[in-house]
């Protein structure tokens, strides 16, 4: 299955909701232009919603690492929500967990966001 | 104990993003069929994954005219796979450890860290041209499967 992306907004935040696999080819691009489409809006603070991704591999990672990056280099944020069992213990092996500002609830995850 | 062999496939497959989805769904099966449990299935279709995607990107670069060989063997003690491009060769020695600070920021580089972190061993070999991962993971004494 590949990725899908659905895009609402939330008191000014974007909010990305992502389902299905994040990988080399599938849904690594896709998440790549989801957030340059976001920024070119004029919108820079982003919360991937990933509680609906089954897989995430290598290429997955490193595409929200670099859709972290691309955002913070805006001057944006960019934070994550949701994480499966998978994507958290990926995101701890790799040392990431720490990298990323990781929420499990929307609201809070809203609300820290720099106004 | 003898490390005999109880069954083994291989393929020869182009160097596409297919042939990895193809591998990586064998892999699932076979450590299912071999009895590893639930959280260890997903781990090594990973790894399988990421190695074939090192075969097809990073050693044959998409090449239609390269092809990439699997082979998924097992044994009584362990499930050993190899993974086999005819790319310019691999020096693992010289791949960036990715938990390195100014590495922890790169977008590529976590692949054969991965590869590592859910195998029991992980060996590579030149093959001139080309490189061969060997993938092992070692089966427990109460594993029913063949």
């Amino acid at each position: 299955m590949s990725m899908k992306v659905h895009t609402r907004q939330v008191d000014g935040i974007t909010i990305l909701d992502l389902s299905g696999r994040i990988t080399l080819g599938e849904g690594s691009v896709t998440i790549r232009d989801a957030v340059r489409d976001v920024l070119a809006k004029g919108s820079n603070k982003i919360l991937l919603n990933l509680g609906d991704i089954s897989y995430i591999d290598s290429s997955g990672i490193g595409e929200l690492v670099s859709a972290f990056t691309t955002v913070k280099n805006s001057g944006g944020e960019l934070k994550l929500l949701n994480l499966t069992k998978k994507v958290h213990d990926l995101l701890q092996i790799t040392k990431l967990y720490t990298v990323f500002d990781v929420k499990d609830d929307e609201a809070t995850a809203i609300s820290s966001f720099t106004k | 104990m003898a490390d005999s062999t109880t069954s083994r496939v291989s393929f020869t497959l182009d160097s596409s993003l297919d042939s990895v989805n193809k591998i990586e769904l064998t892999a699932e099966q076979v450590a299912q069929r071999a009895g590893f449990d639930e959280d260890t299935i997903p781990h090594i279709a990973m790894a399988v994954r990421e190695a074939a995607v090192n075969a097809v990107l990073h050693g044959n670069s998409y090449d239609t005219s390269k092809h990439i060989t699997a082979s998924f063997e097992t044994t009584t003690d362990s499930l050993i796979i190899r993974i086999a491009d005819q790319g310019p060769g691999l020096d693992p020695d010289k791949v960036p450890d990715p938990l390195a600070p100014e590495n922890i920021l790169r977008g590529s580089g976590r692949g054969i860290f991965l590869i590592k972190a859910f195998m029991d061993e992980v060996n590579f070999r030149q093959l001139h041209p080309g490189t061969e991962l060997t993938l092992i993971k070692h089966r427990t004494p109460a594993q029913p499967g063949t």
